[in-house]
């Protein structure tokens, strides 16, 4: 007999944080749908999980297939990045910095990967290694990458 | 953490709590469409304090006192039925809108279907039979011993309301000791109370 705690409080332990990892790694619309396929599917699979797997990490990898989804999709659309990043609408958080998020969707794929599941989501190294393919020291490599050329392109604490 | 590693400050982000809940709401609808949502659940407010609601598709599985522990009952319906446990307030608007009419004196009776599947044996037979006992009328537990043909099983009457996963619903409270005074109730003495005076009341 299963000693698993209800769906629900999964979906309030990890909502905000995976909801925020969606953020980082996809426009605001898509961030929205990828965090409801996230959990869709996660509810889903949810009896078959071991009882010792990391949720967090699970949630974050099916996060993570999501946006990869998303974004294989983007780009076999005929609309140009650069156009898309002008559309207010679609960018960012409302009431968020948009220089912020138009920075974080302008790195690398694997870097913006990697400064979600760290600097986000907080997982370590090893396990974002899982996600992504590679090593860890790859992994922490390209979140620190990231966040250098974050803090190049939007100097926080500096009058603007 | 070295230095770098605090980037609070870049992702700070403004409150979420609306889009939450309206992605929760999207799941629940998304979760029902694909038939993952093994158990809704929501409360409400009523006389006898916050009522759970939970439902199955196939119908109402519990509904539990405060005194019971809500986050227990969840506990427990996950391990017994399915960790599919989404609060879902949708699938239990029939229920919640009957409840509600019983409360204010305008049902008598509920027509819902019911998911009985937490209750075996003896216990189901008597929980099936406590809709027999009319509304503003009672019934010793000897009595409904006796409904269901074993009239020494008196004490086992008791268990079977002690454990009634559908209390009011199923009317426990309408069940007394022989000697006329309330005993027992899941929802505790005071509740058993409330409802008693309220069907006589109406």
């Amino acid at each position: 007999m299963s000693i698993k705690q209800p769906f629900e409080n999964i979906v309030q332990q990890h909502g905000r944080t995976v909801l925020r990892v969606c953020r980082v790694l996809l426009a605001s619309q898509d961030a929205d749908d990828a965090w409801s396929e996230t959990f869709l599917s996660a509810m889903r699979a949810y009896p078959d999980l071991p009882e010792t797997a990391n949720v967090e990490a699970w949630l974050v990898t099916i996060a993570h297939r999501k946006a990869v989804d998303v974004l294989r999709a983007r780009s076999r659309q005929p609309v140009p990045v650069e156009k898309l990043a002008e559309e207010p609408t679609r960018l960012g958080l409302p009431g968020a910095d948009d220089g912020l998020w138009q920075a974080v969707r302008a790195l690398p794929d694997k870097q913006r990967q990697a400064v979600a599941y760290h600097y986000v989501a907080g997982l370590p190294y090893a396990e974002i290694a899982q996600i992504l393919g590679g090593t860890a020291d790859a992994a922490r490599r390209a979140a620190a990458d990231g966040i250098r050329n974050l803090r190049k392109d939007y100097p926080v604490g500096e009058p603007s | 953490m070295n230095k770098t590693d605090n980037t609070d400050d870049l992702f700070a982000t403004p409150d979420d709590t609306a889009t939450l809940a309206r992605l929760h709401r999207t799941l629940e609808r998304a979760a029902e469409g694909e038939g993952l949502l093994d158990i809704a659940y929501r409360t409400i407010d009523s006389p006898v304090g916050s009522l759970l609601l939970a439902a199955t598709p196939r119908g109402l599985v519990r509904v539990a006192y405060d005194v019971e522990d809500h986050d227990r009952v969840l506990a427990t319906l996950a391990s017994r039925l399915s960790p599919r446990v989404l609060r879902a307030p949708e699938r239990l608007d029939p229920a919640a809108r009957e409840l509600d009419e019983y409360f204010a004196g305008r049902r008598r009776s509920f027509d819902l279907p019911l998911d009985l599947s937490l209750s075996t044996g003896f216990r189901l037979l008597v929980q099936q039979r406590l809709p027999s006992i009319g509304y503003g009328t009672t019934s010793s537990y000897r009595q409904v011993a006796e409904l269901v043909g074993n009239p020494k099983a008196v004490r086992a009457v008791g268990t079977a309301c002690a454990t009634n996963p559908l209390p009011l619903v199923l009317p426990c409270h309408r069940v007394l000791r022989a000697d006329g005074t309330t005993g027992g109730y899941v929802g505790g003495a005071a509740a058993k109370t409330t409802l008693l005076n309220l069907e006589a009341a109406a």
